[in-house]
């Protein structure tokens, strides 16, 4: 259902009456806005040099740096996550229920967890068994249990949205069941989750901020030393900086995510939507 | 193992804090997403846009960065609260975002000629919505709500290092003094959890299944 059916379209005195309640609603978040801007000039916080502190090459340096590290373990944790995701999904699929069902166990305990646990799990959890484990590994082992449980299962959901007479087609030409999965179901399944895995791929990079808590270097990291070098006044200027990149990044992304799931939808009928929660955690 | 039943007041004190977080911000955050999710569906230009402008904003920013704002910026503006409260804020603003986007997709399930039915018998935009959409969009939705909830909880975790003495905090405090037992009492902070999101994953997968067999 498109909004537009909710409402008619406005004659000249609905018109008139928007008008003036999008007056009063602009004025409402300005005045909101107002007070903030109000409390941080109190504080200095429109000095010129404030802001200036952007310019300095060795902060924009640092926080490219910390963006490259953010990119190298998102795209790392991705694969690996793409790489178990399909094998849990074929696990969970098979008919073998000694398999399938400690699979899907695996999967929903997984799930079930903060990702921020996981990574201390990692992190504090192997070198208490004697394997030592950079801040970097463990942002990535950590991103890959969580995710890669998440992942297969939207592998799962695109085999199954498959219609049955694909499955049955194959057999007919004698294909076996392994072999289906992988000419017949898998080909057109990978199309109809593509937009899916892109909007994972926004969450998982939202997610490598985690690895501030362990102390890995990744963007809010360097932005947060920047901070403790500087000053807490230049928490405004850095943090929004921080806010912006992630917000350009992750942006595109989900405009990427968006289009590949209507021009999917548009070619071959149907895709599988990610769900709010995944997009949440 | 001894280590876990020797803190078992620990655990019980991260335990409430962490089900008080996920309770007010969930109260909060839902009140706040329906809000978002009736600008977004609304007939007024400028609250359409300010809803999607939020809901675009917040669901590309990472909630570490939501608790950066909320911890290190707050107080620049002369707003000083309790480490707890900045928490439920940034818990609060971040998943707006998702209840608004489970509603507002409960809203567009709901079909076209119930929508058009209720307009042409005379119902405001208020009345059609209030009326005929969202009591048929409620039962579609409460699933995917429960899912936010439950991502909710998981992210209260993030809390821990913000100040918050909850239960992923309590589990690296007590892993940092039993140097012997860190699997047992962070598996321990996992029980907790799994307590929290498994009954709720179970309940919304049975409701999602009775409104799939409804339709």
């Amino acid at each position: 259902m498109s909004e537009a059916v909710l409402y008619d379209a406005v004659g000249p005195r609905g018109r008139r009456r928007v008008v003036a309640g999008s007056v009063v609603g602009v004025l409402l978040v300005a005045a909101v806005l107002g007070v903030a801007a109000a409390r941080m000039a109190a504080n200095g916080g429109f000095e010129a040099d404030l802001w200036r502190v952007l310019t300095r090459g060795d902060l924009q340096r640092l926080l490219a740096r910390g963006l490259a590290a953010t990119l190298r373990a998102a795209l790392l944790a991705m694969t690996l996550s793409m790489a178990v995701g399909a094998l849990l999904a074929i696990g969970r699929l098979s008919r073998r229920r000694w398999l399938a069902g400690p699979v899907g166990a695996w999967v929903e305990l997984f799930r079930g967890l903060p990702l921020l646990l996981l990574i201390l799990f990692v992190f504090l959890g192997l070198p208490a068994l004697g394997v030592t484990v950079s801040t970097f590994w463990a942002l990535v082992v950590g991103l890959t249990l969580y995710n890669s449980a998440v992942i297969g299962e939207i592998f799962r959901a695109g085999i199954l949205s498959l219609p049955k007479g694909q499955t049955e087609a194959a057999y007919a030409i004698g294909l076996r069941r392994g072999q289906a999965l992988r000419i017949i179901l898998l080909p057109q399944a990978v199309r109809r989750m593509l937009p899916a895995l892109v909007s994972q791929l926004v969450t998982l990079l939202k997610d490598t901020s985690l690895g501030f808590v362990i102390g890995y270097a990744e963007l809010l990291r360097s932005g947060r030393t920047a901070v403790e070098f500087l000053g807490g006044r230049y928490s405004i200027p850095i943090y929004t900086a921080i806010a912006v990149i992630y917000i350009a990044v992750n942006g595109s992304l989900s405009f990427l995510a968006r289009w590949l799931d209507r021009y999917t939808r548009r070619r071959y009928g149907r895709t599988v939507q990610p769900s709010v929660a995944d997009e949440a955690a | 193992m001894d280590a876990v039943v020797d803190n078992l007041d620990a655990y019980r004190q991260g335990f409430v804090t962490t089900l008080a977080l996920t309770v007010l911000a969930s109260v909060l955050a839902l009140a706040l997403g329906t809000l978002l999710a009736a600008m977004r569906v609304s007939p007024v230009p400028t609250l359409r846009g300010a809803g999607t402008a939020y809901v675009e904003i917040v669901r590309n920013t990472p909630l570490t960065v939501v608790f950066f704002f909320a911890v290190f910026v707050l107080p620049q503006l002369d707003i000083g609260l309790s480490f707890f409260a900045f928490a439920v804020i940034a818990v609060t603003v971040y998943h707006a975002a998702f209840f608004c986007e489970a509603v507002r997709s409960g809203i567009n399930a709901v079909g076209v000629g119930q929508a058009e039915a209720a307009r042409s018998i005379g119902l405001t935009f208020t009345q059609s919505l209030g009326l005929v959409i969202l009591p048929q969009a409620l039962r579609t939705v409460v699933p995917p709500l429960i899912n936010v909830v439950i991502a909710l909880t998981k992210n209260t975790s993030i809390a821990a290092a913000f100040g918050v003495v909850e239960l992923t905090a309590v589990g690296t405090r007590l892993a940092n003094a039993n140097a012997d037992a860190v699997l047992a009492v962070l598996a321990g902070v996992a029980g907790c959890y799994l307590l929290l999101t498994l009954p709720s994953g179970w309940l919304a997968g049975r409701l999602e299944r009775r409104v799939a067999v409804a339709r």
